[in-house]
């Protein structure tokens, strides 16, 4: 599979300036206002939660910026802070924290020229749902069980536009036609637990996009899903995507789910973005040991089981006390290849290692273009 | 040092607070003076005397019980808080004299114009009829109503609960079948009753019975107007003969009564009749009742068995003008049973004697004011019979043991170490489970091994008052009170000791004592008309029966009553075990 | 794949599985009270004659002959085995029933449990004073407590952590282990005896207005309703946290609702099913008679006859009684499951 091309993530000028050519260096910015036009600008975005162990640090210094029709792909495994972005994106990180223990959070999330941190809570909560959406992960548990399909489309739609319910049922049952729900006039009256896995993530989906919302975050959509529905979600998100012209960010743990989709990618580890590119640039140069490792857990058809490479050994960093150095170190197969332990010593900086092509390792881009030719891309 | 958990530490605050609380809300701010507006008569004010002494009619009377009567029906009631409190609205060919005290006992007549004219073989009661006796309804009151109350007695399926004295005097052998049964039109077909006329009545008793006035002047002896009788069902509105007729009755709940204005006070010597108005309330918390008491809601508790322990404390502390120790009549007893092993050897019921503490036992259930008197003779202080004797030297050691002695009979009973024993207590009956814990420790210092067996009180007829289930279940001692029914030797002592009263059932003779002296002995003092003589030969009986060490008195109770500020002529009367006497009760109104 | 709508299977339960399903609880209410009373009549009228004792006595009273304790025997039918008594019970609720002995006959009608023996009234006639007054302390309490316990609740689980969150709770807790008779005598020294605030009243009957009953069942009301708002302000809390943390909050949150939304909408409606089934009970418990509650405050429900019968061994009312109480509970219950139905349309009537 992984057929990069489809889905026009060949590199061009908009895939470049999609992604900002600020990266380490969001400081020089003039904080305040947006650094450049972009649709959604994220910088420097940190979120910490206190507890009693000490500070997570679940996002440290984040920044990217994405723009209306294109899809940028998030990906890492969990605990890498790719879900926690987007809930702060939302403004949902202190989802059901209720008490002293609040999250810290900081930096601009700069969205349509409004800066969503420093926004009142109600600003924020009236753009949520109307210019920014999200799919969650298992349908099941995000749809409420006492009401049904039908009740929370309304609801969703009639938040934010003054409508009788009759109209908003109307647009309901439009939606659900949308996603592919068959007889949606009957099936808008059905409770989520008579619907089936994808059933439900396409009424989910119908949900998130009532509102014809410009951003949409899909938080591992397909996860839950059985393969054979994970393509067909997959296609409706692409094809409303066009049909809507919205922005999407895809948070996945699988490089497969983005590769059809993504124009842009971004690799988090332990909190930070290691890689950053075009998806043609981080799937055919990779210049991260750890998306190294990603690509070696994709599955393929057409090999063995047991000729993969295996993914990624050792198991993800603390986010309260990440290793000194570079945070991946511990599990870097080339951790000892820059001199004088380096890796153990000192953080690596996002570079730009290629034209919008940035990533964080010590190694230089010799040492690294070796390895992947040589050693990595054979076996893949 | 011990730690407290915070949880504790709160529960300990709250209590103090509470306390605090308690104390100062239960006396209205502790004051001396206005608990229910006005100062009391004086501490025990109605012992032998009458406290507030008034003819001023008007006003309520409010009372409040735990406990409802027993049944509001005369011929069904046996509580002796009933009967004081039907004097109200039933009435009797003869009845107890309106006065304080002893003279309380004395017999007066009341429907009657003068006591029985008794003829010579003390076999005949011969009464004539008061002019101007009504019923509530204004009909005349006549001698056949006297003897239909009396016939509805022998009715023994429907008109249970009552005392059988009259029945059985009159017909032993149970020929007749009661009014509901009878097939003489008039329903009066029982021969030993005889109304020649309205106002003459005659009872032919087979055997002469020297008490046979007491049991008329019982409620059991009042008159009932045939065409009123509703059978069962007369419990839940009495037909009134008395100044005061039901308004209301809620059995359990409420009883409401008011002046019958067709009773004439002139046909009714020894009703004063002062309130206007009797509201009685049931009402189960007793710690709230007695608290209400003192708050001057309500003028005096029916039941009078006294206050509780923390209403006590109060009245005596800060009230005690509106405190009266009342002398009861009852007696608190442990009976031992001939029956058991090994109480058939007089020595082992001797050792029991010698090896309690009285003393210690009186302290249990309260101490003196709350408990009563040591002590020592089977009679209470209020019935003919009673004497100072004390063979055991029980009042002489001041009610302590003498552990020597009791060692000492256990030898002669061929028990030197000991033997065991079962001791039954009622668990309803406030302190007597304690007591029996009590006396357990006590008699095992000599080596009898009590266990003690908690029993429902309401039980008590069919379990301790059945012999085949006390054997069965190997009960040997029985922890009990008993209070006369009426104040004679008869009325107090033959359900108790005569061996003709165990019954298989609703058997009081516990000890099961079965001594022909004894029988002979009632028989003797039942023919004797002279209540002086009388009281001579149960004196004789209450010496056999302590010489025999067959039933072991301990207490003579005593409570702690409440007299409301307002209520005026309230006197102790001992016909009623030691209550006001309730017919002559008034209230200062302001 | 697996994607094809299962056409036809209307989620809801329609008209018909409801009767059905109301009618097969309601035979297994009956039995369930058939059981209950048949124990209750066990453990009262035969494990004492097994014993050895006599009903008759209990009865009569005092100086029983043996004759009259026949006749009462007769007339009662206590000589007929269990089964043929229990039979003769349950026959007399729909039909009434005679009690003869020879000529003399005494007719109890329907709805008849028996005479009480202590007052020869009806049963019928006790219960029917007794449970308006244990309905209305019931009902009112419950509304105070389940009000109170559950603002209390939602309002501590939203504030964890604060002040506010551990004085209500440490309250709660004081509630929880406080006894009502405790309660009861401090609410009625201060309000009743210090303050004069409330009056109550000696008795409850139809007949009273409004304002006493009121007056008389405010405190009990109040009492009642603290030592049970405690436990349901720390039930709804426990509950409310769990459900902040679920996923559909989160949604609708992202979809924008506002936060009192939220929670009464969608965190509150979860949260209700436990603290349904813990009130459900309550409640039924409540109906059958709040023993503590009318004896501290002599209310004439049927937890104060309960006790009255049970003390006096007033057989037929104590049967009556626990035929309420095991009616009430059984009812409430069944109410509580239809009402889950209601609530969560995944539980089916099935």
């Amino acid at each position: 599979m992984t057929e990069l091309s489809k889905s026009g993530a060949t590199p061009d000028g908009a895939a470049t300036t999609a992604v900002s050519t600020s990266g380490a260096a969001v400081g020089e910015v003039v904080s305040g206002s947006p650094a450049s036009s972009a649709f959604l600008e994220v910088r420097d975005l940190k979120v910490h939660f206190p507890t009693d162990d000490g500070l997570v640090k679940s996002v440290d210094g984040l920044s990217f910026t994405l723009e209306k029709g294109r899809t940028l792909g998030i990906v890492g495994e969990s605990g890498s802070g790719k879900s926690v972005t987007s809930l702060g994106i939302l403004g949902l990180h202190t989802a059901g924290q209720y008490g002293r223990r609040k999250a810290q959070l900081s930096g601009e999330i700069w969205l349509n020229g409004t800066d969503l941190l420093s926004a009142p809570a109600d600003e924020v909560r009236k753009l949520r749902g109307r210019e920014m959406a999200m799919i969650f992960q298992d349908p099941l548990s995000a749809l409420h069980p006492y009401y049904s399909i039908g009740t929370q489309i309304v609801e969703a739609y009639r938040v934010h536009h003054d409508v009788d319910k009759k109209v908003a049922r109307k647009r309901a049952i439009e939606m659900l036609d949308r996603v592919g729900i068959p007889q949606p006039d009957k099936r808008v009256d059905s409770y989520p637990h008579e619907f089936s896995g994808g059933m439900r993530q396409r009424a989910m989906i119908a949900m998130a996009l009532v509102n014809n919302p410009e951003l949409l975050i899909a938080d591992e959509p397909t996860t839950a899903l059985d393969v054979t529905v994970q393509a067909q979600i997959l296609d409706l998100i692409r094809d409303l995507q066009k049909e809507f012209g919205s922005a999407v960010i895809m948070i996945t743990h699988d490089l497969g789910v983005v590769a059809e989709m993504a124009d842009d990618l971004l690799v988090m580890y332990g909190g930070r973005c290691v890689e950053r590119g075009t998806a043609q640039q981080v799937f055919y140069e990779p210049q991260h040991p750890y998306t190294w490792g990603l690509l070696g857990s994709m599955p393929r058809i057409d090999r063995e089981e047991t000729e993969r490479l295996v993914p990624v050994k050792g198991s993800p960093p603390s986010l309260i006390n990440l290793p000194s150095g570079c945070a991946f170190n511990p599990r870097c197969p080339y951790a000892d290849v820059p001199k004088d332990q380096i890796t153990r010593t000192e953080r690596p900086e996002l570079r730009e290692v290629g034209s919008g092509h940035y990533s964080a390792c010590h190694m230089s881009r010799e040492e690294r273009t070796k390895i992947w030719t040589e050693e990595i891309a054979p076996k893949l | 040092m011990p730690r407290v958990s915070p949880k504790r530490r709160l529960t300990a605050g709250a209590a103090l607070v509470v306390a605090a609380l308690v104390t100062t809300t239960a006396c209205g701010g502790g004051d001396d003076d206005d608990s229910g507006g006005g100062k009391g008569a004086g501490y025990n004010a109605s012992l032998n005397k009458v406290a507030n002494p008034s003819k001023k009619a008007g006003g309520t009377l409010r009372m409040v019980g735990k406990q409802d009567l027993d049944s509001a029906d005369p011929q069904r009631a046996y509580y002796g808080m009933s009967w004081d409190f039907m004097r109200f609205y039933t009435r009797q060919l003869v009845s107890y004299d309106t006065k304080p005290g002893k003279e309380s006992t004395k017999l007066v007549p009341d429907l009657a114009e003068s006591t029985a004219k008794i003829s010579a073989d003390g076999k005949t009661y011969t009464y004539k009829l008061r002019d101007g006796l009504t019923w509530e309804d204004g009909s005349a009151l006549t001698s056949k109503d006297v003897k239909y109350g009396i016939e509805r007695l022998w009715a023994t399926d429907t008109i249970t609960g009552g005392p059988g004295y009259i029945r059985q005097t009159l017909d032993p052998k149970g020929e007749y079948k009661g009014p509901y049964k009878d097939t003489s039109k008039d329903k009066l077909g029982l021969k030993a009753i005889e109304t020649p006329d309205d106002k003459t009545i005659i009872f032919k008793l087979p055997k002469r019975n020297g008490d046979f006035e007491q049991f008329l002047a019982m409620p059991a002896g009042s008159a009932v107007k045939a065409a009123k009788d509703t059978k069962a069902k007369y419990t839940q509105r009495p037909f009134s003969a008395g100044p005061y007729k039901f308004a209301e009755y809620k059995a359990g709940k409420k009883i409401v009564l008011v002046r019958n204005d067709k009773w004439k006070k002139e046909a009714d010597p020894i009703r004063p009749a002062l309130p206007d108005k009797i509201d009685v309330t049931i009402s189960a918390n007793l710690e709230e009742n007695d608290k209400r008491l003192m708050d001057g809601d309500y003028d005096v508790d029916l039941n009078g068995t006294g206050m509780t322990q923390s209403g006590r404390v109060t009245a005596v502390q800060k009230h005690k003008n509106n405190v009266d120790n009342m002398h009861t009549s009852f007696v608190r007893y442990v009976a031992l049973n001939h029956n058991a092993k090994p109480f058939d050897n007089v020595h082992c019921r001797k050792a029991v004697f010698y090896a309690t503490d009285f003393a210690g036992l009186q302290q249990t259930r309260g101490g003196e004011l709350a408990a009563g008197e040591i002590a020592n003779s089977t009679f209470p202080k209020a019935v003919p019979g009673y004497s100072d004797y004390d063979p055991y030297g029980i009042l002489a050691r001041k009610g302590k043991p003498d552990v020597a002695k009791a060692k000492d009979e256990l030898k002669q009973c061929d028990k030197p170490s000991g033997f065991s024993a079962k001791l039954t207590a009622r668990n309803n009956n406030p302190g007597e489970v304690d007591t029996a814990e009590a006396l357990q420790a006590q008699l095992k210092k000599v080596g009898i091994n009590v266990s003690v067996e908690q029993l429902d009180g309401a039980d008590s007829a069919s379990i301790t008052g059945s012999p085949s289930v006390v054997k069965k279940r190997g009960y040997s001692m029985q922890m009990s009170g008993w209070g006369p029914d009426f104040p004679t030797g008869q009325g107090y002592a033959q359900p108790l000791f005569d061996s003709r009263f165990l019954m298989e059932n609703g058997n009081y003779n516990e000890s099961q004592i079965k001594d022909k002296k004894i029988d002979a002995l009632f028989d003797k003092a039942i023919g004797e008309t002279d209540p002086v003589k009388g009281g001579e030969i149960y004196k004789e009986l209450d010496k056999r029966i302590l010489d025999q060490a067959d039933w072991m008195p301990f207490l003579y109770e005593k409570n702690i009553t409440w007299r409301g500020s307002r209520l005026t002529n309230a006197y102790m009367s001992d016909a009623y075990n030691g209550r006001y006497d309730y017919v002559s009760l008034g209230v200062n109104q302001k | 794949m697996t994607e094809a709508p299962h056409e036809g299977a209307p989620g809801t339960a329609g008209p018909r599985t409801v009767l059905a399903y109301l009618i097969r609880r309601l035979i297994a209410v009956i039995i369930m009270v058939l059981v209950v009373l048949l124990a209750t009549f066990t453990v009262f009228y035969m494990l004492p004659k097994w014993a050895g004792q006599d009903i008759a006595v209990l009865f009569a009273g005092k100086q029983a002959g043996a004759e009259q304790l026949e006749g009462i025997r007769t007339k009662l039918g206590l000589d007929d085995p269990l089964i043929v008594q229990f039979w003769d019970f349950i026959k007399g609720i729909p039909m009434g029933r005679d009690y003869v002995n020879g000529s003399d006959v005494t007719h109890c009608p329907a709805p008849c449990f028996g005479y009480s023996f202590r007052t020869e009234a009806p049963v019928w006639e006790t219960l029917k004073d007794a449970l308006p007054v244990t309905g209305a302390l019931a009902a009112g309490a419950c509304v105070l407590w389940l009000g109170a316990g559950v603002l209390t609740g939602v309002v501590s689980a939203l504030k964890r952590g604060t002040i506010w969150d551990r004085a209500a709770m440490t309250t709660a807790l004081g509630g929880v282990s406080l006894p009502v008779f405790f309660t009861g005598m401090i609410a009625m020294g201060i309000f009743v005896h210090n303050l004069g605030w409330v009056e109550i009243a000696d008795s409850l009957s139809t007949d009273d207005s409004i304002d006493v009953w009121f007056q008389t069942l405010i405190l009990p009301w109040i009492v009642l309703a603290f030592l049970n708002a405690a436990m349901y302000a720390r039930l709804t809390r426990a509950t409310m946290l769990e459900v902040l943390g679920e996923d559909y909050i989160r949604t609708a949150r992202a979809k924008g609702l506002g936060e009192v939304v939220v929670i009464r909408r969608h965190a509150l409606r979860s949260a209700m099913t436990p603290i349904l089934t813990v009130f459900g009970l309550d409640l039924g418990v409540l109906m059958g008679g709040a023993v503590l509650t009318e004896s501290t405050f002599n209310l004439p429900g049927l937890g104060l006859e309960a006790v009255r019968a049970i003390s006096s061994k007033d057989l037929p009312v104590i049967l009556g009684v626990t035929l309420c109480a095991a009616l009430a509970i059984a009812i409430t219950n069944l109410v509580v499951d239809l009402l889950y139905a209601v609530i969560d349309p995944r539980v089916r009537l099935g």
